[in-house]
């Protein structure tokens, strides 16, 4: 399945990039975050963010469909 | 209302929007860019959003207010963008008939904004460094 990643904050920072679009065989949005963090290098673990699948939030474990936009949020520090 | 502005927040507008004859209370809470942070000095900082979730949870976050509360208006407008020290950064506008609750709600609405919304500050130090902020819970 293809897939378009967006990242905020210090995970923008660790991956160089906004956006990126990636083909991968996994199943939820937890399987996807293993597999960029292996490729950028990312240290924070799935456990302090929370996820977003075309613009809503959504559980780590939702199944994901082709062209689903992923977007894993780090902490936020608003206000 | 739940905005984002890449501008300057104009307190003075954005006050006159809640006029209304119903009102007999008006809380407005501005949150502003601090020099000092856990013991760094604080020359500026950024604030980047996910604006499309942000905007959805933003305007939940006014919903929820209005379930809550008796109030009669409640809006947020959050800066994204490079700001200097002083700037608004958050400015949240709550009017009701009594104080008790326009006080409530606009507490309400600040906490769950830097809870909930994906907003996200990187602060700009005095010795050079710039760090993003990502607090535990």
């Amino acid at each position: 399945m293809n897939f378009t990643l967006r990242y905020f904050a210090s995970l923008r920072d660790a991956a160089g990039c906004a956006e990126e679009q990636v083909a991968s065989a996994a199943e939820t949005p937890a399987a996807l975050y293993a597999e960029a963090a292996a490729r950028h290098g990312f240290t924070m673990p799935l456990a302090r963010l929370r996820v977003a699948v075309n613009g809503a939030f959504a559980h780590a474990d939702a199944a994901l469909h082709d062209g689903d936009e992923v977007v894993f949020l780090p902490p936020v520090s608003g206000g | 209302m739940f905005a984002l502005s890449e501008s300057a927040i104009d307190a003075s507008r954005l006050g006159r929007g809640l006029e209304s004859p119903r009102t007999g209370a008006a809380i407005v809470f501005e949150g502003r860019v601090r020099d000092h942070h856990q013991g760094r000095q604080v020359i500026g900082l950024a604030y980047e959003a996910y604006a499309e979730l942000a905007l959805a949870e933003g305007s939940r976050i006014i919903a929820e207010a209005r379930e809550r509360f008796a109030i009669e208006q409640a809006a947020c407008v959050h800066r994204v963008g490079e700001l200097s020290l002083g700037e608004t950064a958050v400015w949240v506008g709550v009017t009701a008939a009594h104080r008790d609750a326009a006080f409530a709600a606009c507490r309400y609405i600040i906490d769950e904004v830097k809870a909930r919304v994906p907003i996200w500050k990187r602060e700009h130090y005095a010795e050079g460094a710039s760090e993003w902020l990502h607090p535990d819970a």
